[in-house]
């Protein structure tokens, strides 16, 4: 168990700036998820904590201790692969005891600690099996067991769900959080997938570009992305362009907003966020909406039925918005109706452009 | 369509036996007249072991098959392992000059060997190794190693890389991570590797003959030298079993190395 930290970390490939200058401080214990697009350096930075790939600059502790230089067999960490990386000649039980067997443990404590871990997985009694011998799922908790066997200071997992169907990667989300509850664990998890990272993560730190963008809890960075990538990576949010006036925003067709945060000075240039689901879509004929509640005229374009929701593709003077309709009443507003958009200003969030 | 397809089968058919007619039956003709007592080969067959026989007390030829065993060994030793670590080299690491080293391995594959052992025999002259023993081992090294790396190589192209990244972040240093990963999986390929390579070895004639001192010949170069001075079946029973040999070698490389296919 072990706090990791990352400091100033850069790493390229060539001309190719894979991470640029990250810090993060990564909790004991903590689930931190890396949420990021491909190409954002995710990866590579996961890679560098567990020690494949070095860093051109900046430090890495693990426990307190720098480990930038040190090989990976030193550094006891315990790692998770897209492919889970399970060795094909050996059975569920050399595969996990792998980590003890080039420690020198002995026998009957392999045994022991084989044994739990493959209780802790659930999959007592597969000890015998081949690899190919098993599902999917199996495989993802044989290569878990096998990281954890060996009591790593920090777990890092690489896109350990995306080879998994839909069902099978909502359970294996449930067991992993179990798990790394259980173990209590520091763990590192890369993900392109931000449901996944916001279900399991306490933590998530948003990369693009080799950067560190935003992190923080989930729903925090969920609700107050401070960037407009944050803002459309997650969730993909409706972006306005407009400018700081007082005591609101001014769109470009003369639209007053209001916003309960800070703005700059009057007349600077703004971006705002609203979230699709945080807006109200009505008829446009419908009553007026109350006093200070923000609103905007549209005509629908298309909608995506998803069953239990909808989400409404709407014109608004030329630009694309997307809002999202729980599916309450089994009512679909047809295409060309003219409605009106609404939301509070509390949901009305600047970001960097 | 069926008219075609049978004409087209047939030709196959007719094709394949033309194939093994030419190439086996030479050799089934050699290998029964070793056991044939009449030395003017003379049908029908005087069934004996006369030759072999003969064989047993031609101490040349004896002392020439020892030597070619030995060379063969050694050389598939010191070729596969030496083979083996490059493939691996050339598999883990990224290095300038890869490309040009990888792509300098078959040439020496299609080169006459008449060139080559002319060359070696020039060469090793030249830098003092000489003639002998060990003049061959080194040629006989020399020209298996490509044969071991392409084949090391084909199976390693079917091994998934994490397996060695995975080894490493549970702990084990690169000598276990090699010995107890990479190696098991290789394994197939490096046993047909050093069949190839005792094959290459055994067979050879054209740079033995090159490279061989007086008194210190191999079975190939043996034969030949006999043959010139006169022809005695005896040669037919050396032959046979050299044959026997070399065929249960390859047929132990088709068992292990089944031409990159998975195992």
């Amino acid at each position: 168990m072990a706090e990791v930290t990352v400091s100033g970390v850069s790493k390229s490939f060539g001309a190719d700036k894979a991470v640029d200058q990250v810090t993060i401080h990564f909790a004991d214990g903590g689930f931190y998820a890396l949420l990021g697009p491909s190409g954002s350096g995710k990866t590579t930075l996961l890679r560098m904590v567990a020690g494949f790939e070095f860093p051109d600059a900046g430090h890495i502790t693990i426990a307190g201790e720098p480990v930038e230089n040190l090989e990976v067999e030193r550094r006891e960490i315990g790692m998770v692969f897209q492919n889970y990386a399970l060795f094909p000649n050996m059975s569920v039980f050399d595969n996990v005891a792998f980590g003890l067997a080039v420690r020198g443990v002995g026998r009957s404590e392999t045994k022991t600690r084989v044994g739990e871990a493959l209780e802790l997985v659930q999959l007592t009694g597969l000890d015998r099996r081949r690899p190919h011998q098993l599902s999917g799922g199996q495989r993802q908790r044989v290569a878990l067991a096998r990281a954890l066997v060996t009591r790593p200071r920090v777990l890092l997992l690489d896109e350990p769900l995306s080879a998994l169907d839909k069902s099978l990667r909502v359970e294996m989300q449930v067991e992993l959080k179990r798990i790394q509850r259980d173990v209590a664990i520091t763990t590192l998890f890369v993900t392109h997938d931000q449901e996944e990272a916001l279900t399991l993560s306490d933590r998530v730190g948003i990369l693009n570009e080799g950067r560190l963008i935003q992190e923080g809890p989930p729903h925090e960075i969920y609700e107050r992305p401070e960037t407009a990538f944050t803002a459309r990576f997650l969730g993909d949010a409706n972006l306005f362009a407009g400018t700081a006036r007082a005591g609101g925003i001014e769109l470009s067709d003369g639209t007053r907003l209001a916003c309960a945060q800070p703005l700059g000075a009057d007349g600077a240039a703004v971006t705002l966020a609203v979230r699709r689901e945080k807006i109200l879509l009505e008829a446009a004929d419908s009553a007026a909406p109350p006093q200070g509640v923000n609103a905007i005229s549209a005509r629908v374009t298309r909608h995506i039925f998803a069953g239990s929701s909808l989400t409404y593709l709407v014109d608004w003077g030329g630009e694309g918005l997307k809002v999202f309709v729980q599916n309450r009443t089994g009512e679909v507003i047809p295409e060309g109706a003219e409605v009106r958009l609404t939301w509070s200003p509390g949901d009305t969030v600047v970001v960097a452009p | 369509m069926t008219g075609r397809r049978n004409t087209l089968a047939r030709a196959g058919r007719f094709y394949m036996a033309a194939v093994l007619l030419f190439l086996y039956v030479p050799i089934v003709v050699m290998a029964v007249m070793s056991f044939n007592a009449s030395k003017l080969y003379r049908l029908p067959v005087d069934w004996s072991f006369t030759w072999y026989t003969a064989l047993a007390g031609n101490d040349k030829l004896i002392s020439a098959g020892l030597n070619s065993v030995w060379i063969a060994v050694v050389t598939t030793v010191i070729a596969t392992a030496l083979g083996t670590a490059a493939s691996l080299a050339f598999f883990r690491y990224d290095f300038r000059g890869k490309r040009l080293l990888q792509l300098l391995l078959f040439p020496p594959i299609a080169i006459p060997w008449l060139i080559i052992g002319t060359a070696m025999l020039v060469f090793f002259f030249w830098i003092g190794v000489g003639r002998g023993l060990h003049a061959m081992i080194l040629g006989h090294v020399a020209l298996a190693l490509p044969y071991v790396i392409v084949v090391v190589t084909a199976r390693l192209r079917s091994f998934d890389p994490h397996l060695e990244e995975a080894a490493r972040s549970l702990g084990a240093s690169p000598w276990q991570v090699t010995r107890r990963v990479t190696l098991p999986w290789i394994a197939p390929g490096m046993v047909a590797a050093a069949l190839f390579a005792f094959a290459v070895s055994f067979d050879q004639f054209v740079i033995s003959y090159f490279l061989s001192s007086p008194g210190v010949s191999t079975l190939p170069v043996e034969i030949y030298t006999s043959i010139r001075k006169g022809f005695t079946p005896e040669i037919n029973a050396a032959s046979t079993i050299v044959i026997l040999v070399s065929m249960a070698l390859l047929l132990g490389v088709a068992r292990f190395y089944r031409f990159g296919g998975e195992r």
